[in-house]
């Protein structure tokens, strides 16, 4: 369970954030200029030492969505076995987040993934290129507007026939 | 035209067949496992269902000493290059059998990154179906695979030159 004074240092340090917990999942919303700072904290004043997930999700199609893209930072202190999730939203002409690796090394291909599938730039991130896919693909498939097949890139690639040896 | 009897451990046959006969008997596989396939491809090879029984005794898994590449599992595009070039690296004559649902057409993975069937971009000899195929299953193709051997196999590899194989499938050519 997280203890409630991480939230309201959270809240004293950076103003009033929207927090909510869902069956012991504590999740707070931040703002893009507030977010490395957020993490920061979390990370040097509260022991939040390990960094469980960094992910997006496209909003695109959802009803009553506000903002098209939503990163998804999950959190865990390994001392006090606490985990918290923080959440920012960031819109589609160049969807550009600070990276955070520099708090926490294993961002580097978490972040890597998500420029891979999701499109979104990370200012500060010091190898950004694909890392699921092939090089030479063109698009970012986990936004909704892929289609599942996609556009042709798993077959074009060379054939062989028996006639090569 | 005088009969001639020939003893009991003398043996007439066409040097086609015999040749066949060797190659069929000692078919070592070069095992492709991607996936969950790839289980069923090592419990076949393990000592309930013995695939060693049928010549195939060794699992090399360098392409330079197999002659049967089995893939098993799905394989994905960044995956098929790599497919492609160990296929090349292989020496004539040389036989695919693609192991299940996921290598025969893609399977459940109608995705932007699964190739759906390698055999759009290897030849392949022998389909098997099954998500996972039985280790039973793949002991049948490889017999079935014997028995084709035995039937089409020449001694300098003139099957593989039969203009049907030279030519990318005609049911693949679209998308």
């Amino acid at each position: 369970m997280l203890r409630a004074e991480v939230l309201d240092s959270l809240k004293a340090k950076f103003g009033d954030l929207a927090t909510s917990e869902f069956r012991g999942q504590v999740r707070v919303v931040v703002s893009l200029t507030q977010l490395h700072d957020v993490l920061a904290a979390l990370k040097e004043e509260h022991g939040f030492d390990f960094l469980v997930d960094v992910t997006c999700v496209d909003y695109l199609n959802y009803r009553g969505a506000k903002d098209r893209f939503g990163m998804v930072y999950s959190l865990l202190n390994t001392e006090t076995n606490e985990r918290i999730i923080i959440r920012a939203f960031l819109n589609d002409p160049e969807p550009t987040v600070p990276t955070v690796y520099d708090l926490w090394k294993g961002a580097n291909w978490l972040e890597r993934e998500v420029w891979d599938l999701f499109g979104i730039r990370f200012e500060g991130h010091p190898d950004l290129r694909r890392v699921v896919l092939p090089d030479g693909f063109e698009a970012h498939p986990l936004r909704k507007d892929y289609p599942l097949q996609g556009r042709g890139e798993r077959h074009n690639l060379p054939v062989i026939t028996r006639a090569e040896r | 035209m005088a009969i001639v009897e020939l003893p009991d451990n003398v043996r007439v046959t066409q040097l086609d067949k015999l040749v066949s006969w060797c190659r069929k008997n000692s078919l070592w596989p070069m095992p492709f496992a991607t996936a969950c396939c790839g289980i069923e491809l090592m419990a076949t090879g393990a000592s309930r269902h013995d695939m060693a029984r049928f010549g195939a005794e060794v699992f090399r898994f360098s392409p330079r000493q197999c002659d049967l590449m089995i893939v098993a599992g799905r394989v994905v595009m960044k995956m098929m290059p790599v497919l492609q070039r160990l296929w090349l690296q292989m020496h004539e004559p040389k036989w695919c059998i693609s192991m299940g649902a996921c290598a025969s057409t893609g399977g459940v993975f109608d995705t932007y990154s699964v190739v759906q069937g390698i055999d759009r971009f290897i030849p392949v000899d022998m389909y098997m179906p099954g998500c996972p195929p039985r280790p039973e299953q793949l002991i049948q193709a490889i017999v079935d695979l014997q028995e084709k051997i035995q039937r089409e196999g020449t001694w300098k590899g003139k099957e593989f030159d039969a203009p049907s194989r030279q030519r990318p499938k005609r049911a693949l050519q679209e998308e």
